[in-house]
């Protein structure tokens, strides 16, 4: 057996990324309190400087290393150059929070480092193991920033859920692909997928596979019924961990959705699309219906994440390149609407009190009506009306569908989007036609203010020319 | 001249532009004012150059633009005009410039946020009659109503967060239906273009579904019987100007809707199922009008009025089908859309005015409530005189210009069915009723409320309001012919579409 020396420089940014987590670690250790912003910096850097290693090394062919365990391809480079820029917004919008309540530690952003990490080895993974390493290297920075706040009960409680459930879900996605190994006998994907091309008989244990697959996934993504842990888990942590674990890793699990189902398992696409039916139009239900009843912003916005995982399924159930390219814009404007929407509540929070309840947004228009029209933009566009970047989202999903030639999906999804516009407007409502109840001034830092401001306005950007960023889902696509 | 020009353009951006601007003036109340007149202003004179320019002769889409806007889906920013939606345009301007105009005292709280609320909702009501692109028509379309839920919500009356919220959803569930209706019609034909839609052919399975998801999208922004209920209650609780661009505009809308897609892209389902329109159009006409005489509101009273005119509209344009059939010319036919269009123009003059005269009532007495006032002819004689008048042009007094589309309506109707004309005819009676009821109550008789006997006359400026209103109604009752011919060819156009089987 001849051992080739594996093309390192496609794993480059990888490297990179891992290299600089351990150096902030190890500075962190020796910046006193007072220079904490170092590590705050040298974080930032980071994903800066893996964004350009990305975007540098980027071709438009795919290739592969590590014995084909490793792809990089357009995909992959879209996707991670996505998630390094959620990530280095998150880190922006943390930063105050976290000083304010006494949790501006080097350990945030050393685990959100890892946690990059493990979302790049997710998108960029080309085997079965590859994908686990990285989903487990993501999934055990995430417990642990949740429990960050180890003093509060309902951190400590959301962590532990989180952790527990997390597990169970990990567990199930391996026992499936440990059948998927049974079956195919690798665990390189393109193996698996041209193992499936050819064996396209009844294959019971395969039928059994796909179906741990799923669920596996389905947890990950929180789409119900196995989106128990997501309310609790936005709730219960700190709004910067909230911010990054329902942005970024949502972006990494679609790439995982990606990898396993369409590319390893796109033979099978009949197999999983009817589950992908099902989990879709339970995951608009009751994510639109029960954010209804919240009273708690973070907890309305862990239900409409499940929402819009209904609609994420939508695009890739409809099994064209088509449909993928509309899931993959989908996430994307999902993960800079979501950044917003938690984005204004660290933007109205301050020490000792958190503004995650809806009546702190009441009379927001006087008290500032600059972001009230951010926060607007951002709850018109995740209610999916133009002119906003969530209208060309749920757009580019619902013609995949109709095209796919199933138009009473399409209406289902859109009478659900109909009962969701209700709490989004009431965010609305609150701001412009109440009263406001908490009239300290608003003064965040300058680079939020501006960062915040650019995110709204790109989501309406967006929204008025979407063009160029929907030609690029297109030909990651291809 | 203007062949390059893209005026179109020109009046749906220069009030969206010029409400970011009045925005952004912010505090200063007195520059915001002007500002935002000088912008209506401008809008109105520009969109006078569309009916100067207009070739009526034609039916093709005039003053037409288009660029690429989103390439992967095909979807174009495709503008163009013809003789049913100019008109409208000009409605809208012209409406717009007396809301501006009437609100310039009245609203003193953010005024900046009001007045950019109207200039950036005109730009858009705009685009939706110019667009010619499905994607475009449903951006302008939805988008139009956020600032509508904005204006009800911030400067509405007492139970204005309820209103405004059932306002949004109701039009919202109506439009999603359209959207994906617009997304099988792209599956079918691979582009968004609605002139690509009309020729489109498509089996009648298919076209009934099309019918229904376009008869509830359209049927809400009408509104028709049964789904008319936001109207009373976004009218009751909107602030006057809303309520007049609400009535004056965006009811037509809905008939727009009908005129650019239903009838065109699914000419056989209409066919086939106009007797529940023209159904639905009766019990709206007679029902509803039944509905006004009990009202105790007065604007509640003018909301249900104008369901009731709005379902002579609906009649018009569905009446077509059975005109053919019985005399085989598309002339008659066209006696039926063209009166339906004079109704649909009149009454944004007539409804307007009705809720600008309540408005200012409503200023002095802070009431809308029939009871309250009586007499107020002693006090405010030359404001009784207006409101007199366009209560008669309500009521389709001859001469009015609410006589004319009613008129065509009806004699068209009888063309078509003898009973339906005659349950329709009986809006003349039932329109009188409630209209003149509601006059004798609040102008004439004693006066009784105090705070009557201290009523002031109409100020100049609401008198300018209004008497450009009274001379617009009286001026097409007297002449129709120009708005007439303005429309000839394109509504000769549509009957042969909507005629011509596309199985």
């Amino acid at each position: 057996m001849n051992f080739e020396m594996p093309n390192f420089a496609l794993a480059l940014p990888e490297i990179f990324v891992l290299c600089m987590a351990c150096i902030v670690l190890l500075v962190d250790l020796f910046v006193g309190e007072r220079n904490r912003f170092i590590t705050y910096l040298m974080a930032q850097a980071t994903l800066v400087g893996a964004m350009v290693l990305t975007l540098g090394l980027s071709s438009g062919e795919v290739q592969y290393t590590f014995d084909g365990s490793f792809v990089r391809d357009t995909m992959g480079d879209v996707l991670k150059a996505c998630i390094y820029l959620a990530v280095l917004i998150v880190f922006v919008y943390s930063r105050d929070y976290m000083r304010a309540r006494q949790l501006f530690n080097g350990e945030y952003f050393v685990l959100g480092l890892f946690g990059v990490l493990g979302m790049m080895v997710m998108v960029s993974a080309h085997s079965l193991l590859t994908l686990y390493l990285g989903l487990e290297l993501l999934s055990l920075c995430l417990y642990a920033m949740v429990a960050l706040q180890r003093d509060s009960i309902a951190a400590t409680e959301a962590a532990m859920k989180y952790f527990v459930l997390g597990s169970l879900a990990s567990g199930i996605l391996l026992y499936g692909m440990s059948m998927l190994y049974g079956v195919t006998g690798s665990l390189d994907i393109g193996e698996i997928s041209a193992y499936v091309a050819q064996n396209v008989g009844d294959n019971l244990v395969l039928k059994f596979a796909i179906v741990f697959v799923v669920v596996g996934l389905a947890f990950k993504l929180g789409a119900v019924p196995f989106h128990m842990w997501a309310p609790d888990v936005y709730h219960g942590a700190a709004t910067s961990v909230t911010i990054y674990i329902g942005t970024a890793p949502k972006i990494a699990a679609f790439a995982m959705v990606m990898r396993l189902l369409v590319d390893g398992l796109g033979g099978l696409h009949v197999e999983w699309q009817g589950m992908l039916v099902m989990l879709a139009i339970l995951s608009l239900a009751v994510g639109n219906v029960i954010a209804i009843a919240q009273s708690n912003l973070k907890r309305m916005l862990a239900y409409s994440t499940i929402a819009h995982v209904g609609f994420l399924l939508l695009g890739v159930l409809a099994g064209t390149e088509n449909g993928y390219a509309s899931a993959m814009f989908y996430i994307i404007i999902y993960a800079l609407m979501g950044l917003g929407g938690f984005g204004m509540i660290m933007l109205l929070s301050r020490a000792g009190f958190e503004a995650d309840r809806l009546e702190d947004f009441k009379g927001l228009n006087e008290r500032s009506p600059w972001f009230a029209f951010i926060m607007m933009i951002l709850m018109i566009s995740m209610a999916g009306i133009p002119v906003s970047a969530g209208f060309w989202a749920k757009l580019a999903v619902l013609q995949a569908v109709v095209r796919a030639e199933m138009v009473w999906l399409a209406v289902v999804a859109v009478i659900f989007s109909v009962i969701g516009a209700f709490y989004y407007l009431r965010i609305i409502k609150l701001m412009y036609f109440d009263k406001p109840e908490d009239t300290s001034p608003i003064k965040p830092a300058f680079d939020m203010r501006i960062v915040l401001s650019a995110n709204g306005l790109a989501v309406l950007a967006l929204g008025v020319f979407p063009g160029a960023l929907s030609a690029l889902c297109v030909e990651a696509m291809r | 001249m203007f062949s390059d020009f893209p005026l179109l353009s020109l009046v749906i951006w220069l009030p969206i532009i010029g409400g970011l601007l009045v925005l952004a003036a912010g505090k200063n109340d007195v520059l915001v004012r002007w500002l935002a007149l000088a912008f209506a202003l401008l809008t109105f004179l520009a969109s006078l150059l569309l009916y100067t320019g207009f070739d009526s002769s034609t039916y093709q889409m005039q003053f037409a633009e288009s660029a690429s806007w989103v390439p992967t889906f095909n979807i174009h920013y495709s503008l163009g005009i013809d003789g049913i939606s100019m008109p409208l345009i000009l409605l809208t301007t012209f409406t717009t410039v007396l809301v501006v105009i009437s609100s310039w005292e009245v609203i003193q709280r953010r005024v900046s946020q009001y007045m950019a609320a109207f200039l950036i909702m005109e730009g858009l009501m705009i685009g939706v009659f110019c667009a010619l692109d499905a994607v475009l028509f449903y951006v302008f379309w939805e988008f139009m109503l956020l600032p509508m839920f904005l204006i009800i919500g911030i400067w509405g009356g007492q139970r204005r967060v309820y209103a405004a919220i059932k306002f949004f959803l109701y039009t919202f569930l109506g439009s999603v239906l359209l959207l994906v209706a617009v997304l099988y019609l792209y599956f079918q034909s691979d582009s968004f273009s609605i002139l690509d839609f009309h020729d489109l052919r498509l089996s009648m399975n298919a076209q009934i579904v099309l019918f229904f998801a376009f008869l509830i999208a359209f049927a809400v922004k009408v509104p028709m019987w049964p789904v008319h209920t936001w109207l009373p209650d976004a009218h009751v609780e909107a602030p006057t100007g809303g309520s007049v661009i609400l009535a004056a505009i965006m009811l037509k809308l809905g008939a727009y809707g009908f005129m650019r897609f239903m009838l065109p892209i699914v000419p056989d389902a209409s066919h086939e199922l106009d007797w529940l329109i023209i159904l639905l159009s009766l019990i709206a006409v007679v029902y509803v009008a039944m509905v006004a005489l009990v009202q105790e509101d007065m604007k509640k009273l003018i909301a249900y009025s104008s369901i009731s005119h709005m379902g002579f509209v609906t009649l018009g344009l569905f009446v077509v089908f059975n005109i053919f059939d019985k005399t085989n010319s598309v002339a008659g036919a066209a006696m039926g859309v063209e009166g339906a269009l004079v109704q649909m123009i009149s009454h944004g003059f007539v409804s307007g005015a009705l809720f600008l005269c309540v408005g200012v009532m409503y200023d002095r007495m802070h009431s809308r409530n029939i009871s309250d006032y009586g007499g107020v002819v002693n006090t405010m004689p030359v404001f009784s005189g207006l409101m007199v008048f366009f209560a008669m042009a309500n009521a389709g007094l001859p001469g009015t210009s609410g006589f004319v589309g009613e008129f065509m309506v009806i004699l068209a109707t009888f063309k078509a069915n003898f009973w339906v004309a005659v349950l329709a005819s009986t809006t003349l009676v039932l329109g009188a009723a409630y209209t003149l009821w509601m006059v004798k109550r609040v102008i004439f008789g004693k006066v009784t409320n105090p705070q009557v006997a201290e009523l002031k006359d109409l100020n100049a400026r609401e008198a300018l309001v209004l008497g450009s209103l009274a001379v617009m109604v009286l001026l097409l009752g007297l002449w129709p012919a120009p708005l007439i011919d303005v429309m000839h060819a394109s509504v000769g156009h549509l009957l042969e579409q909507a005629i011509s089987s596309k199985l």
